[in-house]
């Protein structure tokens, strides 16, 4: 059968190449190769140092398209995965491969596929490369717009697992509509509505010895979102069925998600403020797996995202089995020739931010909350748990001082719960303040010098730590960086980061060669920002696409 | 899998020959407008002129040097050449909602869309942002440059010129 299939393909090569010319096909290659030494401080240790001393991910897309046709598939090779990736993505082969082709406003994809209803809360298939996140579908995606203004999408499909796929049979609807768009009588009012709606669900076969556990598991949501003039407000509500999962212990109660956004914007003034409340919503293609890796859903942390190496060190993690927050963002630009904005003008971003606790409350008295088998706990949608998990205040101020001269001074005060949040353990609350004080230079036209000066100070976990950049760039192509975090406050071990990096950029090509030890987290030099992983030794990354 | 493989790049290698070889046109994709409107990157248009498309996020510091860089050159750059610049967001849901009033706050005169399931940017081969595309008047990708260094947008500017 397969030979079959094979000579088929072969021969229908040039005819159906003839039915989709003009095509393009273009793609995109990213690998990143590491050294390794010994690092005891990193947990790079003689027991786990990799005894090929020499790891490399990488992969390349290519994509065919034409005008109503697309074709395209990924290539991975992990000769072995890097450290920090799980070790499951150790080999090669092609983890994606779809093809797409759209006519009479029908639009059908077979093979992989990433998708997101609404906020992605009930799903969201999405990759993160440099993170090793992939939990592509594999499957069949149907998405049709009967008239202007409304949005119809289905699918089924199974998620991907490392090199394999999970378990657990995913099946999904979403229909948007925008009212203004769809009804002639309201295209011309200032007031935007969109309203949404999405059903999910996942089969599993039930081979638990001990509970009887659903199969099939469904959820519901539903969103709108109004936009007038400098206003927007908008809300998601997620619903789901009762779901044992190794993530709640086994518990079938409920679960439920909402996320509200209010928004106010006009030129040079933004505001927007967003609260949500998560309870049970951990929602898994397979129900034995506690791990993020083939969630079906998305719950975004409503906190701000820090590029700062120190600002990097507490950052925060939604807690899908319950959690309450709010956030809050202000972005102001002082207008030039004021008395407080002077020649260029100030510009301004506050952040506050918070994550508490749900209240639970026992079913009854003999039953401990959370325990395996019952309905859980109560919760009253409402009141505010006991505990605090996170809270975050943060100002950035910046401000150009000439044509040469660029200065931006950030703060921010951070308390983080570690015994909630997955990432250093129990140290209890971390109570962190953060001063950065960052400089931009023009040498000459093409030429300029960035600084960064961080502290960080902590009575709790690893003490203070002081950093230290300096960025040369030539523009277009070259920069250099050095750096150090110097964890000076750690009682245990007082341990440097240098790390030395150096950049080639060609229109979209780019090398970076780096040498040093580096913390996990986003790693911003040379004109790009990625996630990176620990490391100690060399490392070299190289970039391309077409 | 080998054998799949080698199906897959044989159909490419004769398409390849019966394709004609010009400039990639921009891909047909939907993304949102700050609005919330779905909107197909087929109604991206200025008038024959030239269009620049940059993908950033609320969270890139890069990216976000890139586009004041431009902004404040912009009038210039519109009078001259009657460039259209189109920013496109990545932000997911952590930050979509921020999108708008962090553009407005920066008092950004460019189009505004957010690429939320990374649609486009996938149909674009970004690896990494900021990346920067330049179309020319027929749509075709012209140029396009990955990073930002203080300075790039004068190699952009000079592309500009070269339409």
């Amino acid at each position: 059968m397969k030979k079959v299939l094979y000579g088929l393909l072969l021969s229908s090569g040039p005819l159906f190449s003839q039915g989709i010319q003009n095509g393009h096909l273009s793609g995109n290659f990213q690998s990143n190769s590491q050294l390794y030494y010994e690092d005891a401080n990193l947990g790079i240790t003689s027991e786990n140092l990799p005894s090929e001393k020499f790891l490399i991910n990488s992969f390349a897309n290519l994509l065919y398209t034409t005008s109503n046709f697309s074709a395209g598939m990924r290539y991975e090779a992990n000769h072995n995965v890097l450290l920090g990736f799980d070790k499951r993505y150790n080999g090669e082969g092609i983890t994606y491969r779809y093809t797409q082709f759209n006519k009479d406003g029908l639009d059908i994809t077979l093979g992989n596929f990433y998708e997101q209803f609404g906020s992605g809360m009930i799903l969201r298939a999405y990759e993160e490369r440099n993170l090793g996140y992939d939990n592509a579908f594999d499957g069949i995606r149907l998405k049709y717009s009967p008239f202007k203004g409304l949005y119809l999408k289905s699918l089924i499909g199974k998620q991907r697992l490392y090199f394999d796929k999970a378990e657990g049979i995913v099946r999904g609807f979403d229909g948007e509509i925008s009212l203004n768009e769809s009804f002639e009588s309201l295209s011309d009012i200032k007031t935007q509505v969109m309203i949404g709606g999405s059903f999910v669900s996942k089969f599993q076969k039930d081979l638990d010895p001990i509970f009887i556990l659903p199969e099939n598991v469904a959820s519901w949501a539903s969103r709108f979102s109004i936009y007038h003039g400098k206003w927007m407000v908008g809300a998601e509500y997620v619903y789901k069925y009762n779901d044992p999962s190794a993530t709640n212990n086994f518990i079938y109660k409920e679960g439920q998600a909402l996320l509200a956004n209010l928004s106010y914007s006009k030129k040079g003034f933004g505001l927007s403020l967003a609260a949500k409340r998560i309870d049970n919503m951990s929602f898994n293609s397979d129900r034995n797996l506690s791990g993020q890796e083939v969630s079906i859903n998305f719950l975004p942390a409503l906190t701000k995202q820090h590029t700062y190496a120190l600002a990097t060190i507490y950052p925060y993690g939604t807690i899908a089995n319950g959690e309450m927050g709010l956030q809050a963002d202000l972005n102001y630009k002082i207008k030039k020739g004021s008395l407080l904005g002077g020649k260029y003008g100030v510009g301004i971003l506050a952040n506050f931010s918070n994550a508490y606790s749900i209240h639970k409350s026992p079913i009854n008295e003999d039953t401990a909350i959370g325990a395996s088998g019952t309905l859980g706990y109560t919760s009253d949608f409402f009141k505010v748990g006991d505990d605090k998990y996170f809270q975050e205040f943060s100002l950035e101020i910046s401000k150009k001082i000439n044509r040469k001269l660029k200065l931006i001074g950030t703060y921010l005060n951070t308390h983080y719960n570690s015994n909630f949040i997955v990432g250093y353990g129990n140290y209890g609350m971390i109570k962190a303040g953060i001063w950065v004080l960052e400089t931009q230079y023009k040498l000459k036209p093409k030429h300029s010098i960035r600084t960064e000066l961080q502290h960080l100070k902590t009575a709790q976990h690893e003490g203070n730590w002081a950093m230290g950049l300096i960025e040369y760039t030539v523009s277009p192509h070259y920069f250099l960086a050095i750096q150090n975090l110097y964890n000076y406050g750690n009682k245990i071990n007082k341990t440097h980061y240098p790390n030395i990096s150096a950049g080639y950029t060609k229109n979209t090509t780019r090398f970076a060669l780096g040498y040093g030890k580096q913390r996990q987290g986003i790693f911003c030099v040379g004109g790009v920002c990625r996630e990176v992983p620990k490391s100690n030794g060399f490392s070299l990354s190289i970039t391309s696409s077409f | 899998m080998k054998k799949t493989l080698i199906s897959i790049l044989f159909i490419l290698a004769n398409t390849f020959c019966f394709a004609q070889t010009k400039n990639t046109t921009l891909p047909s994709v939907s993304i949102k407008s700050i609005e919330g409107k779905t909107i197909n990157t087929d109604s991206f248009e200025n008038q024959g002129n030239p269009i620049v498309i940059s993908f950033w996020a609320t969270w890139c510091k890069p990216c976000a040097k890139e586009l004041n860089a431009i902004s404040e050159v912009y009038d210039d750059w519109q009078e001259e050449t009657g460039v259209k610049v189109i920013a496109v967001s990545i932000d997911d849901s952590r930050n979509a909602a921020k999108v708008a009033p962090f553009a407005n706050g920066k008092d950004w005169p460019f189009e505004i869309y957010i690429d939320a399931n990374s649609d486009l940017k996938r149909a674009l081969n970004v690896n990494a942002i900021p990346h920067t595309f330049l179309l020319n008047a027929n749509k075709e990708i012209v140029w396009q440059h990955t990073s930002y260094l203080d300075g790039d947008e004068e190699e952009l500017y000079e592309e500009i010129l070269k339409l």
